[in-house]
């Protein structure tokens, strides 16, 4: 094997396009925007767990309605799947009973959103995660990196989708109130921009600081999330995952993806060099054949 | 050798290619064996199961959940698989990079293996995606998701494909007897493994980075931040093993392709790539020990996790380990293959620790695969095996390729 003129083009080539390619990979996690996010505060207190929020995200989302039987219950954890994008549960805790809504927080720097390899799961400009249809392949990486576990699979479909909440994107674009905070009769779920609402929320505490527990569960978790929420409890009385790092989850590729430019500019120059430096080795060899 | 000849003469004596091709897909060898009587019905249950899967869905045929979703098709097929697959990396890099000319003759075999290997497995890949039509989008560019480890393992799995059929092409032109095109193709080898290994570099890591961002959902004790390094050198063992465990096998069931001279010189080979595994295993070893100690894991060894944690490291990691380095001093052959054997299913309980079994390790309903994915995970590996054995039969694989293609 020698390095004749056609090979040498051919290495170089192929190391201009690896360099290419590698540019591209090293555009990365989506940048943490100046522009103001809207997101959603929840205020467990006013919570009384009537479930206007499922029942009104089942019709605006043709999702079916949810079962009478199936409310919240102490003891009972129940969860969203691919046909409840939200869903309230109860907890005991040291203030009584809680009522506590879940769905998807909408990451200032969603994981899913960086997983995906087709951009199908979308942050968009104004704040809320949505999943396009028609660009989702299935593979379900977005489900694997979420570290609150929300986006929901069709199993039993032959043409599957992902199902999590939206913040309601089409009513948002055009002027409306995502449904569940519409339909909210306590005004337990406030909709409006990220940082007003954590003015807002601040502003409860300081004025009632009886009533709350000191703490914006999403200020900070996970990078920061639009879904904020207030509690008069520690958060891990209600189910919370307090351990979640502060850091956005995309970090934790970061310096993976960062390296593949270094790789694919320093790996074929190295190998090329050991080749030339040991190509006289195969003589001894030869000699057998 | 009288066997390629006859080939080539027969394309010489002006056969048209057609004929030349229906010749070729003619079965050779006894049917009634063994591995054909419980592989045929396995794949034809496997084809069954598929049909079901696309039709009514993936949860028709596994056991997947919204907490677990990805399986065994996933964490074996892809992640181990490609692992196995290794080998071809390693060992076009030590025949054209350093030139280690004495393992030329395995070359070629093992590149097929990890060309058949990844063809599989991105093909198991597409039986688990729920919606496998829109597989292009991330190749043609319509939505390039760049900030995404998948799409980075996506894209170096096509790409490792084509370098890995230039790789192999030579042995085709030869095989049907073009001079030219071996000429052309055989120029290309080089730059094809240059670019290979380092698509190898970057997937195989790739593939562990791809569980990075399942932070608290892996046994602390499995994940860290070095996923995707230790991947990287544990492939390096993984892949060799392989070629040691496929090698031993097909020295006895392809006895007819390999010349006398081959032959002798396996035992070298795999004394060689003894070597090499033990110090792969090694670094891998050490990195994990200190990956323990930074972690401060101390505190779950005494756990059922942590007992089985210290089984895959002392039993599946240390001992072949210390086998291949006894094996490799006192030039024992049945020990390195006993030692391979023993890291292949140390690497199938490592990757499935990370993906399968430490995934969710907490949650209160565990993920078990069906016997429907195990199905199919076989017919997958079973399919994969006829077509091997289909070409190494017909092209010049295992023995010496034709004599007008010496020269160069």
């Amino acid at each position: 094997m020698r390095i004749n003129r056609r090979s040498f083009l051919g290495v170089l080539g192929l190391t201009g396009i690896s360099l290419a390619t590698g540019k591209k990979l090293s555009a990365n996690p989506v940048k943490e925007s100046e522009t103001e996010f809207y997101g959603i505060l929840y205020d467990s207190t006013r919570c009384g767990g009537c479930q206007t929020c499922e029942y009104s995200c089942a019709s605006e989302n043709a999702l079916p309605e949810p079962d009478g039987n199936d409310y919240p219950e102490v003891g009972i954890i129940r969860k969203t799947n691919e046909t409840k994008r939200t869903v309230i549960n109860v907890y005991n805790t040291s203030k009584g009973e809680v009522y506590v809504k879940s769905q998807c927080m909408h990451c200032n720097q969603p994981a899913c959103a960086s997983a995906c390899l087709t951009q199908a799961m979308h942050k968009t400009e104004s704040g809320p995660v949505i999943w396009r249809k028609d660009k989702c392949m299935g593979c379900r990486y977005c489900m694997v990196s979420c570290p609150f576990d929300v986006p929901k699979f069709e199993y039993h479909s032959s043409n599957p989708k992902i199902e999590k909440c939206t913040m309601c994107f089409d009513r948002i674009q055009e002027g409306q109130l995502p449904a569940c905070v519409e339909n909210c009769p306590e005004e337990a779920i406030t909709f409006g921009k990220r940082r007003d609402l954590i003015a807002e929320a601040r502003k409860r505490i300081y004025d009632d600081p009886d009533r709350y527990y000191n703490e914006i569960y999403g200020e900070h978790e996970a990078g920061g999330t639009g879904f904020l929420y207030l509690s008069p409890v520690p958060f891990e009385e209600l189910g919370f995952n307090t351990t979640l790092q502060d850091a956005s989850y995309p970090e934790l590729t970061k310096g993976f993806l960062y390296s593949v430019p270094s790789v694919f500019v320093l790996w074929p120059a190295l190998l090329l060099g050991i080749y030339k430096s040991t190509k006289n080795n195969h003589n001894y060899v030869e000699e057998n054949e | 050798m009288s066997n390629t000849n006859n080939i080539i003469a027969k394309d010489n004596d002006g056969m048209p290619i057609w004929k030349f091709l229906i010749d070729a897909f003619k079965p050779r060898g006894k049917f009634f064996t063994p591995f054909n009587m419980i592989s045929i019905p396995i794949i034809l249950a496997g084809f069954v199961l598929i049909v079901i899967r696309f039709a009514k869905g993936l949860g028709s045929v596994t056991n997947l959940t919204q907490e677990v979703p990805w399986g065994l098709w996933i964490g074996f097929d892809v992640v181990t698989g490609v692992a196995f697959a290794g080998g071809a990396y390693v060992i076009t890099f030590m025949v054209y990079i350093l030139n280690m000319k004495n393992y030329h003759s395995i070359v070629r075999v093992t590149v097929l293996n990890g060309f058949l290997a990844y063809v599989f497995y991105a093909g198991a890949l597409l039986l688990d995606l729920g919606r496998p039509w829109n597989v292009i989008n991330p190749i043609i560019g319509n939505s390039f998701g760049v900030s995404s480890v998948l799409f980075l393992v996506a894209w170096h799995f096509l790409l490792y494909m084509i370098a890995q059929l230039i790789e192999f092409s030579p042995a085709i032109a030869e095989w049907i007897g073009h001079k030219r095109a071996r000429k052309i193709l055989s120029s290309m080898t080089l730059a094809a493994v240059i670019f290979g290994i380092t698509l190898s570099t970057l997937h195989q890591s790739g593939l562990g980075a791809l569980y990075l961002m399942a932070k608290e959902k892996i046994h602390p004790l499995w994940y860290s931040e070095f996923i995707p390094v230790l991947f990287f050198v544990s492939s390096i063992f993984a892949g060799l093993s392989m070629v040691i465990f496929e090698g031993s096998i097909s020295q006895h069931v392809f006895s007819d392709q390999i010349s006398s001279k081959n032959h002798k010189a396996h035992n070298g080979i795999i004394h060689g790539l003894s070597k090499i595994c033990a110090i792969s295993m090694f670094i891998y070893f050490f990195l994990k020990i200190l990956e323990f100690v930074h972690g401060k894991h101390w505190d779950l060894i005494s756990s059922p996790m942590g007992y089985w944690y210290l089984i895959e490291m002392l039993g599946f990691v240390l001992l072949p380990m210390l086998l291949f380095f006894y094996s490799y001093r006192s030039q024992n052959s049945f020990l390195i293959k006993l030692a391979a054997i023993i890291t292949i299913l140390g690497i199938i309980i490592n990757r499935l620790n990370v993906t399968v079994i430490g995934f969710r390790w907490d949650a209160t309903s565990h993920y078990y695969p069906s016997w429907m994915e195990i199905v199919v995970t076989l017919a997958v590996l079973f399919i994969e095996i006829w077509i091997f054995r289909w070409v190494v039969r017909r092209l010049p694989v295992l023995r010496e390729s034709p004599i007008w293609a010496k020269d160069n």
